[in-house]
């Protein structure tokens, strides 16, 4: 909807506030999505995302979503699909050189990015959209790519404990463990 | 195969590695380097598949050139190939800027034409966005966009300084070319184009040319801006200049080319100009003349689009090359620029 996407660059400030808490939220429920089965969970999770997305920014589920980088107005809607816009045809007023009838998506999204804490964000070159991600959840990615990225600390510090104990770790290899663990004892350590 | 004996048969340009200080073997680059005033310039490619065509095109502007721009289907209608004319010119001697617009061809395609690029003998590439399909001849094409034009620089720069395709597979001769994007300070966001520009510097780009500057105040905000977050240093930036040929022209322009903005004013004075061909002329000379005053600005694009005949007097007159030859035209023989 053409008007909500407008409402969400107006108010891009409150949707990063809530974004961000919706991340936090999303991360730490990785270990009851990983119990679940990622696989399992991600039909129903898409479908939500596509609905309240869809709703609120026009969301064409690329499955790559970047809405904090480009100031909550979604790049997928520009016409040209830029991922680094706005291009040089933008009319006067701010219009689209395709859609002359609509707001440039661009400078919407700088626009917004200017109301936003995380501004300088819109400024670092984003790559072009891997389209094998079509449709998948960008949120389940979000929350899988961060609490691996915890699991990945966790496991240098493992193997740090490990090499400062040698000795410990021949006598008693549980002390200093180095083999992976099952969900279950990895649920627990997160939890933690 | 037999190796050129003089400077005029066409040979293929070897592969070579770029001067000292240089990213690439091109001229404009070297000229660049040199602090010199650069001139570039649009050819007007042929619908046609003769090569004397595009040698026709060239003549009147590699004289006065340093690097020819072979336009990549520009505003989206379907002429010959950049790749075509760039192979062609870059066999007869002329300095080539490759132009590759991410409307065409996905990423597939335009990695692989890079390296065919490069191994004709290509040192120069723009990456553009491209016009939408839309306001082309052929409106019913698919529109490809896989890239835009930061993707597409980060690519070939990666290509060229890592020896990797985005997929990182190895490239055994990394293709070296000079990094060229667009840059458009008459459009909207205003405020926010240096910062654009700051982004494409970000993403690879070692020269930038401009659209069409016709609003001078506008452009000079847009410099100060530039000079302000200390762009000037880290991109050679030449602005887009051209004659105009009518009022009737320059109003049809405004509204039917994407992103060119021609001020009111300065139509009113082609408007009284009795002969508007000579007056378009004597604005786009007092252009480059203001233009060149700007701190920052490296050079200029000339785009003289049917108006190529009058491209050579425009530079002369405005005397930008100070006496310097350009290097654009000179007949294959630049081999120094080979053995440095």
């Amino acid at each position: 909807m053409y008007r909500a996407r407008l409402f969400a660059v107006r108010h891009a400030r409150a949707f990063e506030w809530i974004y961000q808490r919706f991340e936090r939220m999303m991360i730490a429920l990785d270990p009851v999505f990983a119990r679940i089965g990622y696989d399992r969970v991600e039909r129903p999770i898409a479908l939500i995302e596509r609905g309240a997305k869809g709703l609120l920014f026009d969301c064409k589920m690329c499955g790559q979503c970047v809405l904090s980088s480009t100031g909550m107005s979604c790049p997928m809607n520009c016409p040209k699909q830029l991922r680094n816009g706005p291009c040089g045809g933008v009319r006067p007023g701010g219009y689209c050189e395709v859609k002359p009838q609509m707001k440039c998506v661009w400078c919407l999204a700088w626009d917004g990015a200017a109301r936003m804490n995380g501004s300088d964000k819109i400024h670092e070159v984003l790559p072009p959209v891997d389209h094998s991600l079509q449709g998948s959840s960008a949120w389940l990615r979000v929350s899988r790519e961060k609490a691996a990225k915890l699991r990945e600390s966790h496991d240098a510090a493992k193997t740090a404990v490990a090499m400062a104990f040698p000795a410990a770790r021949k006598n008693e290899p549980s002390s200093a463990p180095l083999a992976p663990e099952p969900p279950r004892a990895v649920d627990r350590e997160t939890r933690r | 195969m037999t190796p050129a004996d003089d400077d005029f048969s066409p040979s293929v340009r070897p592969y070579e590695d770029p001067p000292p200080g240089h990213v690439s073997g091109s001229r404009l680059e070297r000229v660049l380097r040199q602090g010199k005033f650069a001139v570039t310039a649009e050819l007007n490619p042929p619908d046609s598949a003769d090569p004397e065509d595009v040698f026709e095109a060239a003549r009147p502007l590699g004289e006065v050139a340093d690097a020819l721009n072979a336009t990549d289907a520009s505003g989206a209608n379907c002429h010959m190939s950049s790749i075509g004319i760039c192979a062609l010119l870059t066999r007869a001697g002329y300095g080539t800027i490759y132009q590759i617009s991410c409307r065409d061809r996905n990423r597939i395609a335009i990695q692989g034409d890079v390296l065919g690029a490069a191994a004709m003998g290509v040192r120069n590439v723009l990456c553009l966005t491209g016009d939408g399909v839309g306001v082309g001849d052929q409106p019913g094409a698919r529109a490809v966009f896989d890239f835009d034009s930061l993707s597409l620089l980060r690519t070939i720069r990666t290509m060229r300084d890592n020896g990797v395709f985005l997929s990182g597979r190895k490239i055994t001769r990394p293709p070296r070319m000079f990094l060229g994007a667009a840059e458009n300070p008459c459009v909207e966001p205003y405020e926010w184009r240096p910062d654009r520009l700051a982004k494409k510097v970000e993403a690879g780009a070692e020269f930038i040319q401009t659209n069409y500057i016709y609003d001078m105040p506008l452009f000079e905000k847009f410099m100060a801006r530039v000079r302000d977050m200390g762009l000037d240093q880290k991109v050679f930036i030449l602005a887009g200049v051209g004659p105009l040929a009518s009022a009737r022209a320059a109003r049809w322009m405004r509204s039917n080319v994407p992103g060119i903005h021609i001020p009111d004013r300065v139509i009113e004075r082609m408007e009284k100009a009795e002969k508007p061909g000579a007056e378009g002329k004597r604005i786009c000379i007092e252009l480059i003349q203001r233009i060149r005053e700007i701190k920052g600005v490296a050079g200029i694009h000339v785009m003289a689009y049917r108006r190529e005949h009058q491209v050579s007097e425009i530079i002369l007159e405005s005397g930008v090359l100070k006496g310097r030859v350009a290097v654009g035209g000179r007949r294959h023989g630049d081999r120094r620029a080979n053995n440095q």
